[in-house]
């Protein structure tokens, strides 16, 4: 009885801890690490000069070239647009609100092949508004405005999703105390609702590099897959891997992983930095 | 600064939480607007501060029509119920926000900024907290350092929320003297709103009972206490 009452209350049996636990990490194991695990493995199956020589194809470079490029247009107009989203939906009260929440999250509820299908059918050589571009110079299907804009699409919804609650859970406050203090709108934004959302604004563009660099299904579509012009890594990943090319396909894959475990350790190193911070504000 | 609150309606949607409401308030007063929730003694406070528009009436500062200007130009020290402090600043960055904030012409030196934020430190006897976070603060610490930050803008009335309300009995006492001894050094002009009726009469120049968007009485506690103007006062008082 007093061995009982000694215990924690919310503890279990040791023989129960020991399963629930022994079921995470297996699970984890088999779901997270092997497949990593296997991507380096079979990357690195004949050697790292085999694996290196077919990182320096010029169509694996284009590859890698192109998706770093659209990342690094997509990403931060989506940053950008999620912030005034979650701003006008989180600190203003407007017709037509609910209406607007519903379309942020639909890219998240319409299939990526449909959405690209949207945008051939929207832009495509047959479409007037696509015609007329292409007669222009500026094609947008089967060339990287597709890609953009597909990217564009289906990251939308990652960065208002991320901010969305805690900005709800913060409410609104502070801002109106920034404002009887004298700040104009614009610092009230900079100083006190930017400061109080940045780790999770970090996060989830964190969440969108990875989503954007790792889209294949819309890109399949509007790409074209014009191998060394508009297959980017997730597309030029699935084409060697469908030749029987399986050292550069899994190498191609290795490096779309290692640029997410990056961001990853580089998201743990600023949180370990600044944990002090973060305490002191209440959230993560 | 002396105050008239002229005819102020103020209808969200259908609802109406306030019905014409006029009301004097004269210069250095420490004003109680007292009644249970809902009865529209926030919205009046947030309307004196600009955080809110009347749907009709007006506001005067002195003589001075102020219902079209803006809460910055209001120059309201306003203290929120839950304080709003700002939780990534420390407190002497909270304290110093609203002299950063000005346009650089009128922006105080950086040593100027410090000593008056040391002295508000000291008006509120917590003279060593500057390096702290709000979330390293108790509930009363946090009370006077949103009294200081607000009062860092040298503002010409001081409207409070609820100043007490997440405070217990014991820090609640003792801060009802700090606001009381805050408003007779600086002799501002100031509001505070309440449901607690003890608090109203112990701390308060001047009471104004409200009820459902509507004020009752208005009057100095013991003249209130001793005549109630409507039944609803008669049972709220003795509450």
């Amino acid at each position: 009885m007093t061995v009982a009452a000694l215990a924690p209350v919310t503890s279990e049996r040791p023989a129960v801890r020991f399963t629930l636990i022994a079921v995470a990490v297996v699970g984890m194991a088999l779901l997270v690490l092997a497949p990593l695990v296997v991507v380096f493995a079979e990357a690195l199956a004949q050697g790292w000069t085999a694996a290196l020589d077919s990182l320096s194809n010029k169509d694996a470079q284009s590859a890698i070239r192109l998706t770093l490029t659209v990342a690094a247009i997509a990403v931060p107009m989506n940053a950008i647009f999620g912030v005034a989203a979650a701003w006008a939906i989180t600190k203003f009260d407007f017709h037509g609100k609910a209406i607007l929440i519903t379309l942020i999250d639909l890219p998240f509820s319409v299939s990526p092949v449909v959405a690209g299908l949207c945008i051939v059918l929207l832009f495509g050589a047959n479409s007037s508004v696509g015609g007329w571009l292409v007669t222009q110079g500026y094609p947008v299907v089967f060339a990287l405005p597709g890609i953009v804009l597909a990217t564009l699409f289906i990251t939308f919804p990652v960065v208002a999703r991320e901010l969305i609650p805690l900005m709800i859970e913060q409410g609104r406050t502070e801002e109106e105390a920034a404002l009887t203090l004298g700040a104009s709108g614009w610092h009230t934004f900079w100083t006190v609702t930017l400061p109080n959302i940045r780790w999770a604004l970090l996060y989830g563009v964190l969440l969108c590099n990875a989503r954007a660099m790792g889209e294949f299904g819309a890109i399949a579509v509007v790409s074209g897959r014009i191998r060394g012009q508009t297959a980017t890594m997730p597309i030029t990943i699935e084409m060697l891997y469908n030749e029987y090319l399986s050292v550069a396909a899994f190498t191609l894959a290795a490096v779309l992983a290692l640029l997410a475990l990056v961001t990853l350790a580089l998201k743990t190193a600023l949180e370990l930095r600044h944990a002090d911070q973060i305490a002191a504000i209440g959230h993560p | 600064m002396k105050m008239e609150i002229d005819a102020i309606t103020k209808t969200f949607g259908r609802t109406t939480a306030l019905h014409p409401v006029s009301l004097n308030i004269p210069q250095g007063a420490l004003v109680a607007l007292l009644g249970p929730s809902g009865s529209g003694k926030t919205t009046l406070l947030r309307i004196l501060g600009g955080l809110e528009f009347p749907t009709a009436g007006r506001v005067l500062f002195d003589g001075a029509d102020v219902s079209r200007l803006s809460v910055q130009e209001r120059r309201a020290g306003f203290v929120f119920q839950s304080y709003a402090l700002f939780r990534h600043m420390t407190v002497f960055e909270n304290i110093a926000y609203g002299l950063r904030a000005r346009p650089r012409a009128v922006r105080p030196a950086q040593a100027e900024i410090a000593r008056r934020v040391n002295d508000l430190l000291r008006l509120i006897q917590l003279p060593d907290i500057g390096a702290r976070y709000p979330s390293q603060l108790s509930g009363g610490q946090r009370q006077r350092v949103a009294l200081a930050r607000a009062l860092a803008i040298e503002p010409q009335t001081m409207l409070l929320d609820e100043p007490f309300g997440a405070l217990d009995a014991q820090v609640r006492k003792e801060l009802r003297a700090g606001l009381r001894d805050i408003h007779d050094q600086t002799g501002l002009t100031t509001i505070f709103v309440t449901h607690d009726q003890d608090e109203a009469m112990a701390l308060a120049d001047l009471v104004v009972v409200m009820s459902m968007g509507r004020i009752e009485q208005i009057g100095r506690p013991q003249d209130i206490v001793a005549a109630p103007a409507t039944d609803f006062v008669r049972r709220f008082i003795a509450a």
